[in-house]
């Protein structure tokens, strides 16, 4: 089951070509598809050969062959992790039952929305990062980039086939919809606000796959242990691809971090303004993209209580984070969970019902992930002998979503006015001058081997390929 | 594998470099007997468990998970060691070679049989089969370690370089008398070179391909043959004496010789008829080159079928004159090898390497990999294993295949073979 079928005109593990309807199907969505690629893919690389990963089976061995792939060529295409036919339902009401293998119909509008909100957000990122390209500092971050972009495609192609096997008519509607709404579009945009942000420049784009791509994991994470088989064996291979997406974003934001260090060092200096008179990104403005992030990200995991959360986690749908490594009931009717409140113009704590808290639970597994890549970046800037720390910010800075949406808190945690937030937002968040230096940084390095000023070179290459390997070819 | 109990026994130990590590847990998840655990800080290997699969290595997404350490057997490095570590420790000073094992062209430095396999694996996981041909004969392995060594006797030692060059490249013939010493064609020995290190310590064996086939360098004796090349200096052009190759060129016929092997069960020829062998080498590394158009070439006397398939050979060197086997090959007929030199260093005529010549022959090259029962054998310099995909990869692309598919396929099925040092 494992190998894929290439002379199929879409590669698969799943037997496409003994079930007609769904592979005519899906024959139809495929040209809409690369139109959608060739329209609002990478701006003006489509000619490129790039050293691109392609997957050719889901072991091992097979998931990672590299080679020079013209984009539009890349093989996208339908890849389930190997069936385990005695998997349960491992949480909720349906805990001990046999998973299964077709949407129960009490569930499916349910199950349809989750997928095509997950779905909805892979295209949504190859749309905010197309014109990154143009930009790139240098021939192996543009490679990734691309990896990235195709990867994501992959990715809605493995929620277009859930759609298409098992929601019939409804479920192409929502194909062809996932490829008709556009990031940012002000008529029919992307479902979820970070999707319609901007990614204008390379610091963006890292501290999007860091903190954004993360919670694109922990989504996944939560959906491999759903009691939809079709759904846990789907997310669970889109999760090995999904890790060189953080990569990306972990190293990139860390390699910007060793430059300026490293310039300070030279300069002997943390004036910020002497820092960017050098070409580098001073770290205050680092802390405050930081920010930005990941508040805008941490709304991606919805209210804090939400009874949708808890109906979803009660039907067996979409579990926790390592649902399965967890040693409790799986079902949490007696358990209760602590969310942020305001009381008396000051946060509290308050305990719900763990079942509605659910988002909140996912959230805070989030954080306590994304703080471990900061603490290693703040490594960086240690060993470099600077006493700087990043810092994420508090839960309830700068959030749009749940009960902690409309009020005022400092990155530190404490509740103040408006008027104070306001005068002190230029401090947290990335201000229009912060994102027009950044801007005036981005010039196109593609030479290979050369890095832009601002950032410093990886310390190894991709599959073993030196730094200086040729990973895009120009033609 | 042998297993290593010994207490001075060097073994490589399986590292997970904190620094680069994401924490992603696609190791963990991958790893198919649980070998890989993970704290609030790190992820680690543990080092009674891994059995140096490589399954987890093409899914990390950094690199960090590529790191073989050699430690002393008792002594490595404990998953709650790992857990404290901010960085990767430094590499035992004491097992780093006295004279830079990897110059020593044709070789590769194997402490132990462990060793071999990490290092042959390690080094070309990525891009060449772990399996043999199908058709390939059963190799036996590691039947003589570092704990039972085999005596073999020398009974020739030619040179195979014009006398005019620097280039001092040896072909030996060792005799291993009434000893079972079975081997196939791509296998390959270690000799432990006599004496101590400046550390008192014995010095490790060096890996040296077999240049003679399964039958022997004279036909139906107990005997091998090998290709060394005398290492004077290192990569970067200094002065250094290889303690191993100068041994085996400076020995005389009568001399003994501490061996350990054979190793190798991948890099193995295939014996089907009109299996098509493709041979891309420099230097030393044609070893098993020649001994697998040996091998072709007797049962071609012999009038045996599978000599029906085509043999083609991409043989690089400096100059003509530091070709080993330069004369020889000359004298086989051509319509039973295609022979394509490349020389880098020809006084007045452009450098030309392997793939230069291969890139010549793009059309035949195609028509080979097109045929299914086309096998390819790379023996040489690290450095030429990337041009050599190149020009396979733009072979495949000018015939309409898709590269990536078909060197899946080709690792897959055992048809693609990497070694390079």
């Amino acid at each position: 089951m494992s190998s894929i079928n290439y002379n199929e005109k879409i590669p698969n593990n799943v037997n496409l070509s003994e079930d007609r309807t769904l592979q005519r199907a899906l024959e139809h969505w495929q040209p809409n598809y690369r139109k959608w690629w060739n329209e609002m893919g990478p701006e003006g690389s489509q000619d490129f050969d790039v050293y691109l990963r392609t997957a050719t089976s889901v072991d091992p061995q097979g998931w990672a062959s590299f080679g020079y792939v013209k984009m539009p060529d890349y093989r996208w295409g339908i890849f389930l992790n190997p069936r385990d036919v005695e998997r349960q339902v491992n949480f909720g009401e349906h805990k001990g039952e046999k998973a299964w293998q077709d949407v129960p119909g009490e569930h499916r509008a349910n199950l349809r929305r989750i997928i095509v909100t997950q779905g909805d957000t892979e295209p949504a990122s190859v749309e905010q990062q197309r014109y990154l390209g143009l930009t790139a500092p240098s021939m192996y971050d543009l490679r990734n980039l691309f990896q990235v972009n195709v990867e994501e495609g992959r990715h809605l192609w493995a929620m277009v086939y859930l759609l298409h096997k098992h929601f019939g008519r409804d479920g192409r509607e929502e194909a062809e919809a996932l490829l008709e709404r556009n990031s940012g579009d002000q008529d029919n945009p992307r479902i979820l606000a970070a999707f319609n942000e901007k990614t204008p420049d390379w610091l963006s784009f890292y501290m999007f796959t860091y903190f954004t791509d993360r919670d694109g994991k922990f989504q996944l994470c939560a959906l491999a242990e759903s009691g939809f088989d079709p759904l846990a064996r789907t997310t669970k291979f889109m999760l090995t691809e999904e890790a060189h997406h953080m990569f990306v974003g972990e190293s990139g934001v860390s390699r910007v971090i060793q430059r300026t260090c490293e310039v300070m060092n030279q300069l002997k200096t943390d004036d910020a303004a002497r820092l960017r008179e050098a070409g580098v990104i001073d770290l205050e403005t680092i802390q405050r993209y930081l920010n930005f992030h990941f508040s805008v990200t941490i709304d991606l995991f919805g209210a804090d209580e939400s009874s949708n959360a808890a109906t979803f986690y009660n039907t067996g749908l979409k579990g926790r984070y390592e649902e399965t490594k967890r040693d409790d009931d799986h079902k949490l009717y007696d358990r209760t969970y602590n969310v942020l409140a305001v009381q008396d113009g000051r946060l509290v704590e308050r305990s719900v019902p763990m079942l509605n808290a659910l988002n909140e639970v996912l959230r805070d597994d989030y954080i306590k992930d994304s703080v471990g890549g900061v603490n290693r970046w703040n490594k960086v800037i240690e060993k470099a002998g600077i006493s700087f720390r990043l810092k994420t910010p508090h839960k309830a800075f700068n959030r749009s979503i749940g009960t902690l949406s409309g009020i005022f808190v400092s990155p530190e945690g404490t509740m103040m006015s408006e008027a104070e937030w306001v005068r002190r937002e230029r401090d947290w968040l990335p201000t229009s001058e912060d994102r027009a230096f950044v801007a005036s940084l981005m010039g196109r390095v593609v030479e290979p081997g050369k890095f832009a000023n601002w950032i410093a070179p990886p310390v190894m290459g991709i599959n073993r390929q030196p730094v200086d390997f040729e990973y895009v070819r120009f033609n | 594998m042998a297993t290593i109990e010994q207490a001075q026994v060097i073994k490589k130990q399986h590292l997970i470099d904190p620094e680069i590590c994401i924490r992603c847990n696609t190791c963990e998840e991958t790893c198919p007997i649980d070998a890989i655990t993970h704290d609030g800080t790190n992820y680690v290997v543990k080092p009674d468990v891994c059995n140096h699969c490589m399954a987890c290595v093409a899914p990390c997404p950094t690199g960090a998970i590529d790191n073989w350490q050699p430690v002393h057997a008792e002594k490595m490095y404990s998953i709650d060691e790992q857990y404290t570590w901010d960085e990767l420790p430094a590499p035992l000073a004491l097992d780093v070679p006295d004279t830079p094992a990897v110059a020593d062209a044709g070789t590769t430095d194997v402490n132990t049989e462990a060793d071999a396999e990490v290092t042959i694996q390690g080094s070309n996981y990525v891009a060449g089969s772990q399996i043999p041909p199908w058709s390939a004969s059963h190799s036996y392995t590691n039947l003589y370690g570092t704990r039972n060594v085999v005596t073999a006797t020398v009974s020739g030692n030619y040179r195979l370089t014009d006398d005019a060059s620097d280039s001092d490249i040896r072909h030996v013939v060792l005799d291993f008398g009434d000893a079972p010493f079975p081997v196939l064609e791509g296998q390959s020995i270690g000799i432990i070179p006599p004496g101590t290190d400046a550390g008192e310590r014995l010095h490790h064996a060096r890996q040296y391909s077999l240049a003679s086939p399964r039958d022997g360098e004279r036909p139906r004796y107990n005997n091998v043959s090998i290709t060394v090349k005398r290492v004077v200096q290192d990569y970067d052009g200094n002065a250094v004496k290889g303690v191993c190759s100068n041994y085996v060129c400076d020995l005389q016929k009568g001399d003994k010789v501490q061996v350990i092997g054979p190793f190798g069960h991948t890099f193995l020829m295939p014996n089907h008829p009109g299996a098509n062998i493709i041979m891309i080498c420099t230097g030393t590394g044609s070893a098993p080159m020649r001994a697998m158009t040996e091998r072709r070439r007797r049962k071609h006397l012999e009038g045996q079928g599978d000599a029906r398939g085509k043999l083609m050979l991409f043989f690089g060197a400096r100059c003509k004159e530091e070709l080993p086997y330069f004369g020889p090959l000359n004298k086989l007929p051509k319509d039973f090898i295609d022979i394509n030199f490349a020389f880098s260093r020809t006084p007045g005529q452009p450098k030309k390497y392997v793939q230069d010549v291969m890139r010549e022959r793009l059309p035949d090259l195609l028509a080979l990999l097109k045929d299914e029962d086309t096998y390819i054998y790379v023996c040489g310099v690290k450095g030429m294993e990337s041009g050599v995909l190149d020009v396979l990869q733009e072979a495949a692309t000018a015939g309409g295949m898709v590269w990536p598919e078909l060197h899946a396929t080709l690792r897959q099925k055992g048809r693609l073979h990497l070694e390079t040092y």
